[in-house]
Formats: C-alpha cells, structure tokens, sequence
C-alpha cells in the first residue's frame, strides 16, 4: 500500500517552539488534508516511528464556505478540505498561517479580523424601537457586484499571502475593506457609508496597500479584491476631498446654547 | 487627528513619486538627450537650465524636498513590507518587490550623483560641461553603476505610474489596469533606451 509523505511544522502552545515532524499516511482513495489529518488523529505515531501527540488542527463545514481549516498548504494558504491529496505535490508540507498568533499545531487565533470588521463597521444598522418597514430595493447591478464580496468567509488567506500584513504594520488587510464596500454598496448600509470611509481611510486603512495584489491570486472565492481596494481608493480620495472642501456639517441654530 | 494624518502622508508621498519627482526625471532625461547633438548642444542646454532665474530655490522647492520627501517616508514604506516572492511567484509580487529594490539602489545612486555633480560643485565652482561628464563617465565603474542606476530610476518611475493609477483609484478593472500595464511598459523601454542612448553620447 502507498503512503504520503507529510510534514507538519508543530508547535505546543502559544508560546512554545515551534518545530517540524513528519508523517507517513496511507493513502486511501479521495483523501484530503483533513483526512490525512484524522489519520494522524487515529494513529499518532511519526515517520520515526515514535509516538506522538495528535496534530491539532481547526475545521467546521469541509466544504470551503467556513474558513475554519485554513493553512499553508505547500506554501500557498488555503483551506485545508478543499486540498485533495491527488493534486498536491509531495511531500505535503502544513504550516500554521503566519500572520495570526497560533493557538497551537495548525490552529490560529484569526481574532484580529473580527476586530478589523467591527473598525470598518461591518453591519447594517437596522435595530429600533419601532418596526422601521421594508428597505429600499436593490438594483441587480448593484446586488451583482455585492453578491460576491458577500461569498467571503474571513477565512484569512488574503491576509496571510500580502507583504503588507505583518507585524510593523496595522494593515487591516483586503478582506476588512471588501466587507467595507459590500455595506456600502446596499442602500441601508449606505446610509453609514461615510463613516465607513473614514475608517477604511483610518490608522491601517487602504493607504497601507501597495498593490502587491496576492490577495486576490489566493482568495479561495475569487472574490475581486484587487479592483474593490483600487473603487475604495477613488472613495476614500473623494471622501477625503469633500470633506475638507465643504467642512463638517452645520448644526440647527437650537442645538447651540444661547449666550 | 492621527488618522486622516497617515491617509495623507502616504497619498501625498504616492503624488510626490509623479508630481514633481517623476515630471523632473522626464525632464531631466530630456535635457540629457542634447548629448546626441553634440558638445556644443548639450553645453548650451545645461548653460540655459543654469541660467534659470532662482535656480537654487527651484531646485530645493520643487525638486529637493519632495525626493527628500518621497525617499524618507518610502525607505519606511519599505521597511514595514515583508518580502515573499520566493513563496508567491505571481507578476504582480514580482513587480512589488522591484519597486521596493529599485527605490533602495534609485536613493543610493541619486545621493551619490547630486553629491558628485552638483553639490561638489558648488564648493569647487567648476563649471558644469560635456567635458567635465565625458571625464566622469569614463571611469568603467562609474559608468556601469550610473547605467544600473538609470534603469532602477526609470523602472522605479514606470512601475510607480502604474501603480499611481491604482493607488488613485483611477484604473480600477483588470482590463484598465493591463492597458497601463502595457503602456507603462512601453513607457519603461522607451525612457531605459533614450537615457542610455544618451550616455552612449559621452562615451563613444
């Protein structure tokens, strides 16, 4: 029976050393890396022969829309139940993302990208105390041109493949400014679309790009990262210019104290 | 405000790159290109720019500051990019990289050559002439690092027009941005050759 070769770059704790281990697999038809991994699972003993710990790894869905698995796989990020076994070259080498704090082996803490939605205001404020009624319709053109920002997953790869995210920088990275624009482009959401644009103009904003453009060669829902940051370029310009130009807005004369 | 303070430092030194540094480069190249006409052109081409009124005060306005400007806030530029094109071949991470590389040697080679032809200049008083370049230029190591240092400056001007258009918001589709792609390629060919051609001049 035929084997895979894996190795697997392994570390214990947050904290710890990080080191390398390999791995012999048998091979069974329609493997993936998950499955590769739940062999490990089973029989925890290394290409030495030692026994070992399990390799600790993240999943949920395996059908690439959660985002969960994802790691470097042969030096690409991506998700690990959407890489079969048949189309990877081996050795098969798994490494943990590079650009979130590891939890432990191949599982990350990707926490900094739900901080990055929340700076961008990624929701669409509709809560009340009263029925608001139905929305404003969408125009299809518009839902078009949203439908596949709204495919994304925070599943980090766009982060881990550019230069530009790393730790000198706050680069709220490709997917943070995507989601910008997805709210943006619905007309409920687009009545907070400024104060969306100035986050994304803000501290680790779009300015922080430099047109690398890996993020869209390895979004997994190849999702047009690049032409969405070049729309949210010409936004935050206008945004920028119009603001200095007319000022803030002028408050009701009864709103200032008299005297 | 912190904030719209990093917005506009970064879109400022993007503007610098093309407005005056780039037009500058264009023009310089340009004025360099007398060379082809012979020692008298190219003496009466530098003696008019020589002659320009407020000179100094041109040259610090709208050239030294801005470079000074550009080169400082992009060296930190440089510095918070993490290299990966050994991990990621793709075209466009090649060219990130090399707009990152050229902008270093582009910086080293500048320094040396304001440092060489013009400020030296002022503290020897010589006279700026064909002669005085032909003599500089026939040193072979000179030579080599002034052509290296042309293509990086002419390189690092192409590439950064392209991506100017991006950061600008003004290209934004792929089929835009492959026009400009091939436009500022073109743009990169033309200007490597016409500065060369121009050295050629000095030295045949």
């Amino acid at each position: 029976m035929s084997e895979i070769l894996v190795k697997i770059k392994r570390q214990d704790g947050p904290k710890s050393k990080s080191y390398w281990e390999e791995f012999k697999v048998p091979l069974k038809t329609n493997m993936n890396v998950i499955s590769i991994l739940m062999e490990i699972q089973k029989n925890p003993v290394n290409a030495k022969g030692q026994q070992t710990v399990p390799v600790v790894w993240d999943c949920n869905c395996l059908e690439e829309v959660c985002g969960a698995c994802t790691m470097v796989i042969n030096g690409v990020p991506r998700q690990a139940c959407a890489a079969l076994v048949k189309d990877l070259k081996q050795p098969i080498v798994l490494r943990p993302l590079t650009k979130f704090p590891v939890v432990r082996d191949l599982m990350v803490d990707r926490n900094v990208m739900f901080e990055n939605l929340k700076k961008i205001q990624g929701w669409i404020p509709i809560d009340g105390t009263y029925d608001l009624g139905p929305g404003p319709r969408i125009a299809p053109a518009r839902r078009d041109e949203a439908y596949p920002i709204a495919t994304c997953m925070t599943c980090g790869c766009c982060m881990e493949a550019c230069p530009n995210v790393n730790s000198r920088t706050t680069y709220i990275g490709p997917a943070a400014i995507a989601q910008a624009k997805l709210f943006n482009t619905h007309p409920t959401g687009a009545m907070n679309k400024e104060e969306r644009l100035d986050a994304v103009a803000g501290d680790g904003g779009i300015v922080d790009c430099g047109n690398a453009q890996n993020c869209e060669r390895v979004c997994p829902k190849l999702i047009p990262l690049v032409s969405i940051i070049a729309e949210m370029n010409r936004e935050t310009v206008f945004r920028g210019f119009t603001r200095w130009l007319k000022g803030k807005p002028q408050k009701a004369a009864f709103d200032e104290p008299i005297g | 405000m912190s904030q719209t303070y990093h917005y506009l430092v970064r879109r400022l030194h993007s503007f610098a790159g093309i407005f005056p540094v780039g037009i500058f480069l264009l023009m310089h190249l340009f004025i360099n290109s007398f060379a082809l006409r012979g020692e008298a052109a190219y003496n009466r081409a530098v003696g008019f720019v020589n002659n320009i009124p407020g000179l100094v005060y041109l040259e610090i306005l709208l050239i030294g500051v801005p470079i000074a400007f550009h080169a400082l806030y992009g060296l930190w530029v440089t510095y918070v990019t993490k290299t990966s094109i050994f991990q990621y071949y793709y075209f466009r991470n090649w060219m990130f990289y090399l707009q990152r590389l050229t902008a270093v040697i582009t910086l080293i080679f500048v320094v040396w050559h304001v440092w060489v032809l013009r400020i030296v200049r002022v503290f020897t008083g010589t006279e700026m002439t064909f002669l005085t370049v032909q003599a500089w230029l026939a040193n072979p190591l000179y030579l080599t690092f002034y052509i290296i240092g042309l293509l990086a400056a002419v390189y690092h001007f192409s590439n950064g027009l392209w991506s100017f258009l991006v950061t600008w918001g003004i290209t934004i589709g792929p089929e835009s941005q492959r026009l400009t792609l091939y436009v500022c390629t073109v743009i990169f060919i033309l200007l490597g050759i016409a500065g060369i051609n121009s050295v050629y001049a000095f030295i045949r």
